[in-house]
């Protein structure tokens, strides 16, 4: 039986690991090529492990293992010249483009008066800047296809609703909505769809370490997942305390995939009734 | 594997247009289905209006799927008949996954011609109708463990379209109901969803010529029904994967989202 995007190829950003990874191996099971990119180096601001080159080394070996191609680059989606190169050499060797998912993103914590410059202009660059560098990359090899094609921008619970302590973060998640929205009519006329992903806490290295667990539990010097657990939960609707990286990816290949050819202008949330609460 | 095997699915509206596509979409992945329709006529209606012999073909088109079908003339207005043909289609497929409440009509008018009767035939069937069905369904949902509800509102559940007062009434309370519930059923393990679709190739989407001569009386709101996306109509089978993709554990963690499948009218 056919895959669900089968034929197609996607480009991936932030997809050494995490969400990225498993967009990558979700797509691929149903017949996509990939286009992967990831920084695989650290940014000084963000206080968390970000992904290594053995990461994305890792994503090729499970995409190639689905007997797919992979085409992947180091490279950072702060620096708009790499990124176009990375996703022109994909291009160049996959034959075509139909799928975008912009998923690279950081994160790190601070009350609104205490976030150094720095940390808020790294998460600014990267989480939103990043992702309008990711779309001027593509646009350009969508509309060439002329087959239309599906733009999925990775927004958050936190882009369509505020949260404590991570101002620069919810800024650039709204932001990426308006960048969605505007696109959406922009790249209409081209049967180019753009919507966006707005999950909950996912089960990754991003939100999975205990500077991340401080942000929601500020009072304990060394939170564990069990502390963490029960209070991530008590932000969702739904009786789960996250959602696995596979569960966003169900969206992603639902929202590339041709089922969801009229479906374009849309935040959709993956995130246990979050945004209800 | 379906994307679906092994639920149940309770679609109202199964006759014809949406309900039947959405029967024959889950039942190609697997699903059973408990489909109801009136199957008669409802006053005012400018498209003709179901008959038994639909709710027939729809299960013909499922049973040639392999997929077991109960189907019963129900009017979702009338809860204890609905009521009925759920427990008897409960009675022998045994339990209850998902329930789509898509049973709707469409009666276009200028404001100043709606009569009190267009009013309540349209609240009673769009409104009602889905508070009876999802009402009646839920406790089996409950039973279950969990579940997904999908609502079909419309893009006129999002914005004011004009001619179509009580349509846009109706299809904007039907949120309320999904919001209210997707709380309420959430500790439940069930989901609960709104659709709005812009035009579909359906019987109903066929009966509009009254609404076009509305629309060239009054110019200025023609591009209401714009769709960004260069289509000027969608398919049937276009709703049929949202429902499919809401229906399935694939979004098993989506819930209280409004999900246009719209071509980017509620957009434009």
């Amino acid at each position: 039986m056919a895959g669900r995007v089968e034929g197609k190829v996607a480009f991936i950003t932030g997809a050494a690991r995490g969400q990225g990874r498993s967009h990558a191996v979700r797509l691929a099971q149903e017949g996509a090529d990939i286009i992967a990119v990831d920084i695989g180096k650290q940014i000084d601001s963000v206080p968390m492990p970000m992904a290594t080159p053995d990461d994305l080394n890792e994503t090729v070996r499970q995409v190639e293992e689905l007997d797919r191609r992979i085409v992947a680059t180091q490279t950072d989606v702060r620096d708009y010249a790499g990124l176009k190169r990375a996703l022109d050499d994909g291009v160049a060797q996959l034959g075509r483009l139909d799928i975008v998912a912009a998923n690279a993103g950081i994160a790190s914590f601070g009350p609104a008066e205490e976030l150094s410059e720095e940390a808020w202009q790294d998460m600014i660059d990267v989480n939103l800047t990043g992702v309008w560098h990711t779309c001027k990359a593509a646009i350009p090899h969508l509309k060439a296809g002329g087959r239309g094609g599906s733009i999925i921008l990775t927004s958050s619970a936190a882009g369509l609703k505020g949260y404590a302590n991570v101002s620069h973060y919810v800024s650039a998640k709204h932001g990426v909505v308006g960048l969605m929205r505007t696109l959406a009519q922009e790249l209409a006329p081209h049967m180019i769809r753009v919507n966006s992903i707005h999950p909950t806490q996912v089960d990754t290295p991003m939100i999975m370490n205990e500077t991340a667990f401080r942000l929601f539990l500020p009072d304990r010097e060394h939170p564990t997942v069990e502390d963490f657990a029960p209070v991530s939960q008590m932000m969702n609707a739904l009786p789960i305390p996250w959602v696995d990286p596979v569960d966003i990816s169900n969206a992603v290949l639902f929202l590339a995939s041709e089922e969801a050819r009229y479906i374009t202008g849309v935040p959709l949330p993956v995130d246990a009734g979050a945004l209800i609460k | 594997m379906g994307r679906v095997d092994g639920k149940v699915a309770f679609i109202t509206g199964a006759a014809r247009g949406q309900g039947r596509s959405h029967a024959l979409r889950l039942a190609e992945e697997g699903a059973d289905i408990i489909g109801v329709d009136i199957c008669g006529p409802i006053d005012n209606l400018p498209y003709p209006p179901a008959t038994p012999d639909d709710l027939k073909e729809t299960v013909r088109q499922v049973e040639a799927l392999d997929r077991r079908i109960v189907a019963a003339q129900a009017d979702t207005r009338d809860r204890a008949g609905l009521q009925r043909a759920l427990e008897d289609g409960l009675a022998q497929l045994g339990h209850l996954d998902v329930v789509v409440a898509n049973a709707g009509i469409c009666i276009p008018a200028g404001w100043d011609q709606v009569t009190p009767q267009v009013w309540q035939d349209t609240i009673d069937v769009n409104l009602t109708g889905v508070w009876n069905t999802v009402s009646l369904a839920a406790p089996h949902l409950v039973t279950r463990g969990g579940g997904s509800i999908i609502i079909t509102s419309s893009a006129a559940g999002l914005k004011g379209l004009p001619f179509l007062a009580p349509y846009v009434a109706s299809k904007h309370g039907v949120v309320g109901i999904m919001r209210a519930l997707a709380h309420e059923l959430a500790e439940h393990n069930i989901r609960v969803n709104t659709i709005h679709p812009t035009g579909v190739d359906t019987p109903m989407g066929q009966g509009m010529e009254h609404m076009f001569a509305l629309i060239n009386s009054k110019p200025r709101l023609a591009p209401m029904f714009t769709n960004s996306l260069p289509v000027e109509v969608t398919q049937p089978v276009d709703i049929s994967n949202a429902v499919l993709f809401l229906a399935s554990d694939e979004s098993r963690y989506v819930t209280a989202l409004t999900f246009t499948v719209d071509a980017g009218n509620t957009q434009f």
